[in-house]
């Protein structure tokens, strides 16, 4: 069971700003185990419209299982999510993962140029998509040019940035981004951190971050939540979290 | 040399193996002392492998010219073995004996089946277990290496597979390189036996034929069916075992549920 005591008593209802915004996720009582091992231990929680949440923990803790549940790459064996108000194993998976978008923590992009990345999204959905929004794509995540570039010369931050661009081009509602700069030299993961930020706000995106660089939790997040050992432990403010959390601050 | 000693045609040919398995073992030696250690594998395969082919030749006396009922008979448990050699050599993928049963069952069966309608393969227990074991082991082969590979294809791009399932793709998208590459490796013994018939070696059935005073271009013919039926044996057996394994790799809800054992 979720430590009521130092979330609230319950679903935290968001950070003050957001409080008069509709819910976009709701996790119920979510919770998965693989052989015995609990991954994920009833977690609740929801995030309102345009909210950013940074999602802290130890290694092991159950961060990404979460964020894989919520994209339904992992089956719940407990509880369900809500998008829009809507239980999600009413939605065709492929229908969830376009509304809901997941950056990774490596690119993993598709042998290619960047532009057959990009298109491969909208592809799945019988959509093509038009050569001036790959173009504002690649603007705005600062790859002007890089269209036909094959994807096996780029640098990380750059595959990166196709990561990014690739997800965003099928217009999701929430984006998942699992310790999305981890990989990065200290330079790329202060580059991408800034594009996120823009990117997040210009789209009036929602969003669930994993990070383990509570700094960068710090810069980005409306919000916090801490889990340990697939629990969530504390739902607060940035800083709450962050005070709270014992590893990593 | 052996026959001017040996008149017994019996002990002549136990003699003879005798010489092929000293060879065989003069070899593990050698490999040993290059610091290979094969020599109690190799003792275990030769065992093993003598005494399956004496016990297959004592069943064979049994069948041959009995009822046709019991060549099937002999095929299905071919069959069976063949699938679970086939899952043992593949046994990182939980689960796969199912996916090899099927395939090796359809796979061989359809062309044993086709064959045998058309009067390709004479319906005699002493044409269709012999030819029928050649259809069941080339399954069994295809595959093995056509899930071994398929197996490591996931497991180098599980990160790409499921970056293609987070973009809201269909399982059959994202897995379909990785498939392609894997009835590739399954059929490629087929492929290179097709192409080098006769160039590079002459087979058994052939060779058996003219042993036996067969005329050498009916002989040929024959093989090059022989072969091609193989060959088709290996597409559809690769086609069918990467259409099952597909299905138990992926959950209903287009997740990437093969996980390998270690």
């Amino acid at each position: 069971m979720t430590d009521n005591s130092r979330t609230g008593g319950g679903i935290h209802a968001g950070s003050a700003s957001y409080a008069g915004r509709a819910t976009v996720i709701e996790t119920r009582k979510l919770s998965r185990t693989v052989q015995g091992k609990l991954l994920v231990d009833d977690i609740s929680l929801e995030v309102k419209q345009g909210e950013i949440v940074a999602v802290v923990g130890p290694s092991g803790a159950g961060k990404s299982s979460f964020l894989r549940l919520i994209n339904r790459l992992d089956e719940p064996t407990g509880g369900t999510v809500y998008l829009d108000g809507l239980d999600y194993r009413q939605l065709a998976p492929r229908e969830l993962r376009r509304r809901v978008g997941m950056v990774m923590q490596s690119a993993y992009l598709f042998p290619g140029t960047v532009a057959e990345n990009l298109c491969f999204g909208p592809r799945q959905h019988g959509e093509d998509l038009p050569v001036q929004e790959i173009d504002r794509l690649l603007e705005q995540t600062g790859l002007e040019g890089f269209a036909q570039r094959e994807v096996l010369h780029l640098s990380g931050g750059e595959a990166q940035r196709v990561s990014l661009a690739r997800t965003l081009a099928n217009k999701p509602e929430v984006l998942l981004l699992d310790e999305p700069t981890s990989a990065l030299d200290e330079r790329a993961e202060r580059e991408i951190e800034a594009l996120l930020m823009r990117v997040l706000r210009d789209h009036h995106l929602t969003a669930l971050m994993v990070t383990h660089d509570t700094a960068q939790a710090e810069r980005i997040a409306d919000r916090a939540i801490l889990i340990e050992a697939g629990r969530l432990i504390l739902n607060g403010s940035v800083q709450e979290v962050l005070n709270a959390e014992p590893v990593h601050h | 040399m052996l026959n001017q000693f040996i008149t017994d045609p019996m002990v002549l040919r136990a003699a003879q193996a005798a010489g092929a398995a000293i060879l065989a073992l003069m070899v593990a030696y050698l490999a040993r002392r290059a610091d290979i250690n094969m020599q109690r594998e190799a003792i275990v395969s030769l065992v093993r492998g003598i005494s399956q082919i004496v016990i297959v030749g004592l069943l064979l006396t049994i069948v041959l010219g009995r009822a046709r009922w019991l060549s099937a008979f002999v095929l299905l448990a071919m069959t069976l073995a063949g699938a679970a050699i086939a899952a043992r050599r593949t046994k990182q993928i939980p689960g796969i004996l199912q996916v090899t049963m099927r395939s090796i069952v359809l796979g061989a069966g359809l062309v044993i089946g086709i064959m045998v309608g058309l009067e390709v393969i004479d319906r005699s227990p002493a044409t269709l277990i012999p030819v029928g074991s050649m259809i069941i082991a080339n399954a069994m082969n295809t595959t093995a290496l056509a899930l071994d590979r398929f197996r490591a294809e996931v497991e180098a791009h599980t990160g790409q597979i499921e970056a293609g399932l987070a973009l809201g793709a269909a399982s059959t998208v994202v897995v379909a390189p990785y498939l392609k590459a894997a009835v590739q490796a399954g059929m490629i013994p087929s492929v290179n036996n097709l192409r080098s018939l006769g160039i590079v070696w002459i087979p058994g059935v052939m060779a058996g034929m003219v042993l036996a005073g067969t005329d050498p271009i009916e002989a040929a013919i024959y093989q090059f069916v022989v072969v091609a039926m193989l060959f088709a044996t290996a597409g559809t057996t690769a086609l069918l075992c990467t259409l099952f394994v597909r299905s138990h790799a992926f959950s209903a809800a287009e997740q990437l549920t093969l996980r390998m054992k270690a």
